[in-house]
């Protein structure tokens, strides 16, 4: 048999070059219409962040310059000092650090053990409960607060930083069962049962085996509700009123304060998400994309 | 399995969540309910439902909450879904392209509005920009408590540039559900990418959509910091409104009526989506 192919009729031959060439057009202009688009998108997201760190990167009296330069023509921490020099923002900050880390500790040691039960035990009441979580995760923080304040104020609790990380953990809570579970299906269970079958008690086989793998999962949860935390504002407003938190302080003043306070204000809580998020990028879509539909 | 042996385990692992959500979920929605049917002595009646109903600021501030959601959540729905597009079509150096378009989830309502206060402010970057062009002669003042329309337009992008990144998160998970031969089969059929997008990827994409519509939707009705960081005093929505009644003219009660409102509002539309957009399983049952 002749393997050696038989010349196709000019015509054809370029009949089919001719349509492979316009396949490969089309596919190339729709990818630079894919980086393009990205692109756009992507400027869409940055600039705003650029344009208010500029600003906090003003000295005071540029800010009030007009018009703007987009290239800061003198870099200066005076108006990120100026706000972190005003009366209550140092107390404010070490508070919303102080909450956020209470949240986020609760919320494991409350959520987890519930996130390991759903991942590994098949139990009566499992779907029940599964949606009882899904049903709160959405939940207004509008209609929590209020009431929890006069129940805070009946406790002796209100204007505290417990008032706030105790309904911090509560809206942190629906996420952390649901993304401690995720982290625990990930982590096989042979594993666990192999530890027990040489030996190990089933506390100890979890202690030794599934906690460390699932350590990694486990601080990506954490850093959601330090986040959720650190950027809450509306419980925060009602459920405090001289121990503010960051976000809270900022808000109640707002409208009395000078720009230089505003923008460097932003900055200061922008900051610590943006490093935050990128520490967890890569749990983004696994964890909490999957977790929330 | 070996779990049998200990089946009071699971129970014991899910009580401190029960309890804690019991105290600190069920108890305040039951007690808003309770407080929004008391009046200021602390008596059964209707009377701070109607003080809510009643005030000058109400009608208002349901109008722009309702307004403000209307425009946001289509414009967010396309951005989205351009940006899962993007992320699903694994452009070089994807992992950067996703953390971009997610940073602003890390945003705060107030840190946002913040951002775009000093962008329509009236020495902001907007008249810089559009007096550079040589579109305007002198700084316009966008945020005037005397238009709604420029108040409103601002917070629809700040909202839209802040809360756009939880949709696409979710949506990303939807896509990368959808397995990559039906694309594939789709491509062999011939078919345009807008074709794909229409009939494959929509469809199979509906519950992701569901959900993501049901949560933001939900957020919409809470819209606040990036309010009062925009528009001041000059527009008020429903979650100021609470706010202002807890805080400033403190009436607990009308606060709660407000809180009760949003909650009810939240129940419908959460029904409305179940029954408009039923998913494949929702369907059958």
């Amino acid at each position: 048999m002749s393997t050696e192919a038989r010349p196709m009729p000019a015509s054809l031959a370029t009949a089919a070059e001719l349509r492979r060439r316009r396949i490969g057009r089309r596919r190339l202009l729709n990818q630079g219409l894919i980086y393009g688009v990205a692109t756009l998108l992507a400027l869409w997201v940055l600039l705003p962040i650029y344009l208010i760190t500029v600003s906090s990167f003003s000295p005071r009296d540029v800010i009030f310059d007009y018009p703007k330069s987009l290239i800061p023509q003198e870099v200066s921490a005076d108006s990120i000092l100026f706000f972190a020099n005003s009366t209550g923002v140092i107390p404010a900050l070490w508070r919303s650090v102080q909450v956020a880390l209470v949240a986020l500790v609760l919320s494991l040691l409350i959520g987890a053990p519930a996130g390991y039960a759903l991942a590994r035990y098949a139990f009566r009441g499992r779907n029940a409960f599964r949606l009882l979580i899904v049903s709160t995760k959405a939940f207004p923080i509008v209609i929590l607060s209020i009431p929890l304040a006069v129940a805070f104020i009946q406790a002796g609790i209100y204007d505290s930083i417990w008032s706030v990380a105790l309904m911090h953990t509560a809206l942190a809570l629906p996420f952390t069962v649901l993304i401690t579970s995720s982290v625990f299906v990930s982590v096989p269970r042979e594993l666990e049962e192999a530890a027990q079958t040489l030996g190990c008690t089933p506390l100890r086989a979890f202690l030794k085996v599934s906690l460390p793998l699932a350590l990694p999962g486990l601080a990506a949860a954490a850093i959601f509700t330090f986040v959720l935390s650190w950027n809450e504002v509306f419980a925060a407003v009602i459920l405090t009123l001289r121990e503010r938190t960051l976000p809270a302080l900022v808000l109640s003043v707002l409208t009395q304060s000078p720009l230089p306070f505003r923008f460097a204000a932003a900055f200061f809580m922008l900051a610590p998400s943006l490093i935050v998020i990128f520490f967890i990028r890569r749990y983004l879509i696994g964890l909490w994309g999957r977790v929330i539909k | 399995m070996r779990a049998r042996g200990l089946g009071w385990a699971p129970y014991v692992l899910l009580v401190p969540s029960l309890v804690y959500m019991a105290i600190f979920f069920a108890a305040p929605m039951i007690q808003s309910f309770g407080l929004a049917f008391q009046d200021s002595t602390g008596a059964w009646s209707t009377a701070s439902i109607e003080r809510m109903l009643n005030d000058a600021q109400f009608s208002r501030a349901l109008l722009t909450t309702v307004t403000l959601l209307v425009l946001i959540i289509p414009i967010q729905f396309v951005l989205a879904m351009g940006m899962a597009l993007i992320i699903n079509a694994r452009l070089k150096g994807s992992g950067l392209w996703l953390y971009v378009f997610a940073l602003p989830l890390g945003v705060s309502e107030l840190a946002a509005g913040i951002i775009w206060f000093s962008i329509f402010t009236e020495r902001g970057w907007l008249n810089t920009f559009l007096g550079g062009l040589g579109i305007l002669e002198r700084p316009y003042v966008f945020l005037n408590p005397q238009e709604p329309f420029w108040l409103i337009f601002a917070i629809v992008l700040a909202e839209s540039w802040r809360a756009t990144a939880i949709i696409m998160i979710i949506l990303v998970a939807g896509l990368q559900s959808i397995p990559r031969d039906y694309l594939e089969a789709a491509d062999v059929f011939g078919a345009s990418t807008w074709q794909k997008i229409r009939r494959v990827i929509l469809p199979l994409l509906r519950p992701a959509l569901q959900t993501a519509l049901i949560l933001r939707t939900i957020l919409a009705f809470q819209v606040f910091a990036t309010v009062i960081a925009i528009a001041g005093r000059g527009l008020t929505v429903l979650a100021a409104e609470a706010y202002r009644w807890y805080g400033d003219l403190r009436d607990t009660n009308v606060a709660a009526s407000y809180a009760g409102l949003i909650l009810l509002l939240s129940v419908m539309a959460t029904i409305l989506y179940l029954w408009l957009l039923p998913t494949r399983e929702e369907r059958l049952a």
